[in-house]
């Protein structure tokens, strides 16, 4: 057995979707294994299709929450940024508000130049009112988030092209 | 009933308050740091929020995130589990003026039995024997020396600015007293900025037993037995039992009276623990009250056909307490293990990490409470325990012997954990003949070689 026959091995194993495979020929013993590690995201959906959710609808709620599964550390769900782009996540769980006052501009917009201490937005936790800093500099190019939704902890606000 | 709860906590509770919640109709909202993206309970929690890093002080315990997230998810009450902010007074407070329920007794309650001192002299007002004590600071040694005589030796002297141990001397005579009156002044003076002092009876060899107790608004109120929690390690709970092999049904009848009446004159609501030290003679002594759900409640539960977080959630929603619960008896044996990411054979360090593989024992009278599974990361930044295991028996031999056989079974691969430790202290005759107080276990520590590695067990591929 070489190199050329376990790589075949394996595009067999993905052609098949197999993740295990294991072979004793003569002296040689070959065991292969992809990925191993448990899916909690399968669980999670396994549970959902099985009952439905508990209470009222979500109508009720300001805005649907992104959930664990996309953006918690503040990275897009495919996987990656465009290079010299960065993200504003929130820092605080609250509501999120891009102008500082309903009938005013908004703080900031796409193509805007902003540095570290420029308020790109509001987010309110409690009744208070918390004014947000960039904390990078760059030019915006992206708002990812709406007037008036819900925010949580580590959302990524906008994007900003910092090259 | 209320529509959504938020479950302001993480890890095992977070998970069983959930599925309480789930049984009851009620969705439920789960807070998490990012340290906690893929525990359990934030998958099976209906809707999730991220409110903070890892570090407790920045996310589980910053009070306005979590009525910030509870304002945004739009839930009528919170659950606050145990631990974090399950007893602060301040933050039900916060929670009672954003109009959100906070599952638990009123904040003033809170408030009146977190504060020790005030806690004992409620005991004392309504005749809970409480260790003996001079009334306040003794000044000179003349007047230290009469309270002690009075007190009965041995007995403890006490720094009143006092904490973590520190301006505690034991004196087990009279002779011995004086010395340590005055060597308490001064490590008072020297640690605290102030010699006052006063004198406690010392309990020797004591045993924790502690009683569950729930109330609703409508008066009623029950005393749901007793919990044994003399295995410790360093004031930690490493396996509790219900119930106590120490009482007589004396000594369990007047302990539970002193408990409902308790709950009854304080105007308390909701579940709480009030818990005790018995001496080796019979005598109980109020130590304080927990006003909140504890760790081990599911022995309870098991012994007396009842799921107490439902019963939390049902009071708070103005319901009376259910019927099979008031009338409930208690029915045979139960001991749980507390399973901590420990290494047992390193003075108990820290084991985080990767479990690559889990696999929980089963069968008759066997609950294992716990929101970890195969491929699970243990976080390093909370508390170790990771898993409870509780099994129920008709009788205490019944009961350890199938501790000692669900142990055995349990599979915790990938980081080191307490298991062993647990299973060496269920064989032990000290355990088996239930003579064992709160020394217990650093004794047994200090005598013993470590005990020998379980045979691990090996599974079958693809289980």
């Amino acid at each position: 057995m070489d190199l050329k026959d376990i790589k075949q091995i394996v595009e067999l194993m993905d052609e098949h979707g197999l993740s295990q495979f294991k072979l004793e020929q003569d002296d040689t013993k070959l065991e292969l294994q992809k990925g191993g590690d448990l899916d909690i995201e399968a669980i999670r959906s396994l549970i959902a299709s099985q009952a439905p959710v508990a209470g009222p609808a979500p109508a009720q709620l300001a805005a649907p929450f992104a959930g664990p599964g996309a953006d918690a550390s503040g990275v897009a769900p495919d996987g990656g940024l465009p290079a010299g782009v960065v993200e504003i996540p929130s820092p605080m769980v609250g509501t999120f508000y891009s102008a500082p006052a309903p009938d005013a501009d908004s703080f900031v917009s796409v193509g805007a130049r902003v540095q570290a201490d420029t308020i790109v937005c509001i987010v309110e936790a409690m009744k208070v009112m918390n004014q947000i800093s960039a904390d990078v500099s760059g030019e915006i190019v992206e708002v990812l988030v709406e007037n008036g939704t819900a925010v949580q902890y580590g959302e990524p606000l906008f994007r900003v092209k910092t090259a | 009933m209320f529509k959504n709860i938020l479950v302001a906590n993480r890890g095992e509770i977070a998970l069983r308050v959930i599925r309480a919640a789930k049984e009851l109709g009620v969705r439920t909202t789960a807070i998490y740091s990012e340290a906690d993206v893929d525990s359990m309970h934030v998958h099976l929690a209906d809707d999730a929020i991220c409110i903070g890093p890892g570090p407790s002080s920045e996310s589980y315990l910053r009070m306005e995130t979590i009525l910030s997230a509870a304002e945004i998810a739009n839930v009528d009450a919170i659950h606050p589990g145990y631990g974090f902010l399950s007893e602060n007074p301040r933050f039900a407070e916060l929670c009672e003026s954003c109009r959100v329920k906070f599952i638990g007794p009123s904040s003033e309650v809170i408030a009146m039995m977190g504060d020790k001192n005030q806690a004992r002299a409620t005991a004392v007002k309504y005749g809970v024997p409480v260790t003996p004590g001079s009334e306040g600071i003794v000044e000179t040694e003349k007047e230290a020396l009469e309270v002690a005589s009075q007190i009965g030796f041995p007995v403890m002297v006490k720094a009143s600015a006092g904490g973590g141990g520190r301006g505690m001397r034991p004196a087990f005579n009279q002779a011995a007293f004086v010395s340590a009156f005055h060597a308490a002044r001064a490590e008072a003076e020297a640690c605290f900025g102030t010699p006052d002092v006063y004198i406690e009876k010392l309990v020797e060899n004591p045993h924790h037993v502690e009683f569950q107790v729930a109330a609703d608004a409508h008066g009623g109120v029950v005393q749901l037995g007793e919990r044994d929690c003399s295995m410790q390690r360093r004031n930690q709970k490493i396996i509790e039992e219900t119930p106590s092999p120490l009482l007589t049904d004396d000594l369990r009848a007047r302990m539970a009276e002193a408990s409902e009446s308790l709950v009854r004159n304080i105007g308390y609501e909701n579940c709480g623990t009030i818990e005790y030290l018995v001496d080796d003679d019979g005598n109980f002594y109020f130590m304080e009250m927990n006003t909140r759900i504890q760790v081990e409640h599911p022995i309870t539960e098991e012994v007396r056909g009842c799921d107490l977080i439902k019963e939390q959630i049902r009071i708070a929603a103005g319901k009376r307490l259910s019927e099979h619960v008031l009338e409930s008896e208690p029915r045979g044996h139960s001991i749980e293990c507390r399973i901590n990411a420990e290494d047992p054979y390193n003075n108990f360090a820290p084991s985080p990490g990767r479990i690559d593989l889990f696999y929980a024992p089963g069968g008759r009278g066997v609950r294992v409470d716990t929101h970890v599974y195969s491929g699970y990361t243990v976080p390093p930044h909370y508390d170790s325990m990771i898993a409870k295991l509780i099994v129920t028996g008709a009788n205490r031999e019944i009961a350890i012997a199938r501790m000692i056989r669900s142990l055995n079974e349990f599979v915790i691969r990938g980081i080191k954990t307490t298991i062993p430790f647990q299973a060496s202290i269920l064989k032990h005759n000290a355990f088996r003949s239930g003579d064992y107080n709160i020394g217990w276990v650093e004794k047994f520590l200090a005598d013993q070689p470590p005990p020998p590695e379980l045979p691990e067990f090996e599974l079958e591929d693809g289980l």
